[in-house]
């Protein structure tokens, strides 16, 4: 068995590689993409400072201080996520109202040095808790969403274009005549595109990383490893759309279907917190919301294998499922 | 007498427009070379790919070596379709070897560019082949696993005549190995020359079945003379001749040559343009189905 699928995975290794306008488009889009991004939303921060407080919802009769101008204030529930947002600098201060008042600012950022002046004239008793971190920019947000992307797009179209390709030019018709199983041809485009897309997510982390100048808060073996597990789950969608079907149009419009709502809904350019309830639900069931919500919790705030556990775990599956399904309903033949 | 290496036993297979093979049985004994003729439609295609495991039946069954065809048939037969694509940017050596790889045995890459006189192609991308070479590089394919039973779909169609004779040299070599070949074609020359028994279809349906020469025995013990049609005057048409007219000629079927020729010149019709010559397959079908195999 292992032969048969070593023979069909080096085969199309060599197709691709000579493939040379599809090996650089692929190499291109991300870098042309982190440069553009960057370009537009690195500018100047807005003139405005951001609190937290820490409340289900915000009612500005509670304090006079929620009364300020110039400040907007976000309602945040939870305090862990909340502490993790002062650390990154995405809000100034965190201010807790509840008897005793506390607030936590991060004695890095400048911005929070100076809303914290405005606190302090209104609400002079609350007790300080210094926290410290250096800025999240928007840039290094929007890495592992780039990274992500680029990633959707390789597996999606990547394996369901190919395996079309084969189907209509009568290359699986011929494979069929041989020994080689569904499982067996399938495994080896997985195998072929999984190696591909590591190697270059792995280029473009360690090069966009360097231009950037980004820095990895956890474990670079946990990232591969979620990158392992989310292209596979990725891939195997684009099998089973791959599958069946022998028309380009058909299957262009299936895989367009799939990767707008996941540019859209994953996460990959805003964060859906704060979105309605059914966004956020709707956004949970692609792999790629799992992908982008792992590799930000490793990447920005550290996380290990047991707070990403759940994301592998859903990729995982439905990588299996995927390619079972796959492998279930392939047709070697256009009839 | 020992089983035959391939059965075909009531095979039918209905397609929701139209039935492409209705009901037919042959065996094929080891070791020869196996034709499948007829017209475009006659069932061929769909007749050589339900043999090959590719297509699924209606009702029917193919026998190999005895047995229900499996696992044993995939390893041990080697298939040229009419139409095959291969993976783009790939040698022709790369090709022989993605192929060489999905089998347990068979014969070196190096063997096979050789036997198929691919060796000054070994590095070219096989999407810069010409028409013939193509051919040879599927049939090297077909041959990666040393095949007991080969399979050629209209092998030579669309070739020029000198890569059709080159092709046929190939095939009568691998002939010479006692290796069972079943061969479509439209081509009557290339069965007579190649097969050593022909099925000839019609609409889904066996015709004739047997060896070429013995067929034609059977159903010409005469000569054929050929008219161009504007040699032949209308009256001469009520003469009594056997005649069989095509869009451009008349046929003449006879078994006493002089007799008729003595009727053609009493009723002054010009010879100039005679030719006689011994009936081949063509006429066969012809005589059968009373359509022009090639039409």
């Amino acid at each position: 068995m292992m032969h048969r699928l070593l023979a069909v995975l080096h085969a199309r290794n060599l197709e691709f590689l000579r493939d040379r306008s599809t090996l650089i488009f692929t190499l291109l889009l991300p870098v042309l993409l982190v440069i553009g991004m960057g370009f537009v939303f690195g500018g100047p921060e807005r003139p405005l400072f951001k609190v937290g407080v820490l409340a289900p919802r915000i009612d500005r009769a509670v304090h006079p201080f929620l009364r300020e101008r110039y400040v907007e204030f976000i309602a945040l529930p939870e305090e862990q996520a909340a502490l993790q947002k002062v650390r990154h600098q995405q809000v100034d201060l965190l201010v807790d109202l509840r008897d005793p008042p506390r607030y936590w600012v991060n004695t890095d950022s400048p911005k929070g040095y100076i809303v914290e002046k405005l606190l302090l004239a209104a609400m002079p008793a609350a007790s300080r808790q210094p926290v410290t971190g250096t800025a999240l920019r928007y840039v290094d947000w929007l890495f592992p969403g780039i990274l992500g992307m680029n990633m959707m797009f390789s597996c999606l179209f990547g394996v369901g274009y190919v395996v079309l390709r084969y189907r209509k030019s009568g290359f699986l018709k011929r494979l069929y005549a041989t020994p080689l199983n569904a499982f067996e041809f399938l495994s080896a485009q997985v195998l072929s595109r999984l190696g591909l897309i590591l190697f270059v997510t792995i280029v473009l982390y360690g090069g966009i990383g360097a231009i950037i100048g980004f820095h990895n808060a956890g474990s670079t073996l946990l990232l591969l490893l979620l990158a392992v597990v989310g292209a596979l789950s990725m891939i195997a969608l684009g099998l089973t759309i791959a599958a069946r079907f022998a028309s380009e149009e058909l299957v262009g419009g299936l895989l367009n279907l799939l990767t707008w709502p996941m540019m859209l809904l994953s996460g990959i350019w805003f964060s859906l917190e704060g979105s309605p309830r059914w966004v956020q639900w709707v956004a949970h069931v692609f792999p790629l919301t799992h992908v982008l919500d792992a590799a930000r919790a490793v990447m920005l705030d550290g996380a290990g294998l047991a707070q990403i556990a759940p994301q592998l775990l859903f990729l995982a599956t439905t990588a299996l499922a995927f390619l079972a399904f796959g492998a279930w309903s392939f047709r070697w033949r256009i009839d | 007498m020992s089983t035959p290496i391939l059965e075909v036993r009531d095979l039918i297979k209905v397609y929701p427009a139209a039935t492409a093979v209705a009901g037919i049985s042959f065996s094929v004994p080891a070791g020869i070379c196996f034709g499948l003729l007829g017209p475009n439609g006659a069932g061929k295609t769909t007749t050589i790919e339900i043999m090959e495991g590719i297509l699924p039946p209606t009702s029917g069954e193919v026998r190999y070596r005895g047995e229900a065809s499996g696992g044993r048939f995939r390893e041990e037969a080697g298939i040229l379709f009419q139409k095959t694509a291969l993976q783009d940017f790939l040698t022709v050596r790369q090709c022989i070897s993605l192929f060489r790889g999905l089998y347990d045995h068979g014969l070196a890459v190096d063997e096979l560019l050789r036997l198929c006189a691919l060796e000054k192609l070994a590095g070219r991308d096989n999407r810069k082949l010409s028409g013939g070479q193509q051919q040879r590089l599927l049939l090297a394919i077909a041959l990666v696993n040393d095949p007991d039973v080969l399979f050629l779909d209209e092998p030579t169609t669309g070739l020029d005549p000198q890569a059709r004779r080159n092709f046929w040299e190939l095939v009568q070599s691998i002939k010479a190995q006692r290796k069972t070949i079943i061969l479509t074609t439209h081509y009557m020359e290339e069965a007579e020359l190649l097969c050593d028994e022909i099925v000839i279809l019609d609409h889904g349906r066996i015709v004739a079945q047997g060896a070429p020469r013995r067929l034609l025995h059977e159903h010409f013990a005469q000569v054929l003379l050929e008219l161009p049609r504007h040699d032949f005057p209308a009256a001469a048409r009520a003469l009594p001749l056997n005649i069989l007219e095509s869009s451009d000629r008349i046929e003449i079927t006879t078994d006493d040559l002089e007799a008729t020729l003595r009727t053609l010149l009493a009723a002054q019709v010009s010879l100039t343009h005679l030719r006689i010559r011994p009936a081949n397959l063509e006429d066969l079908f012809l005589e059968l189905t009373g359509t022009e195999l090639r039409s």
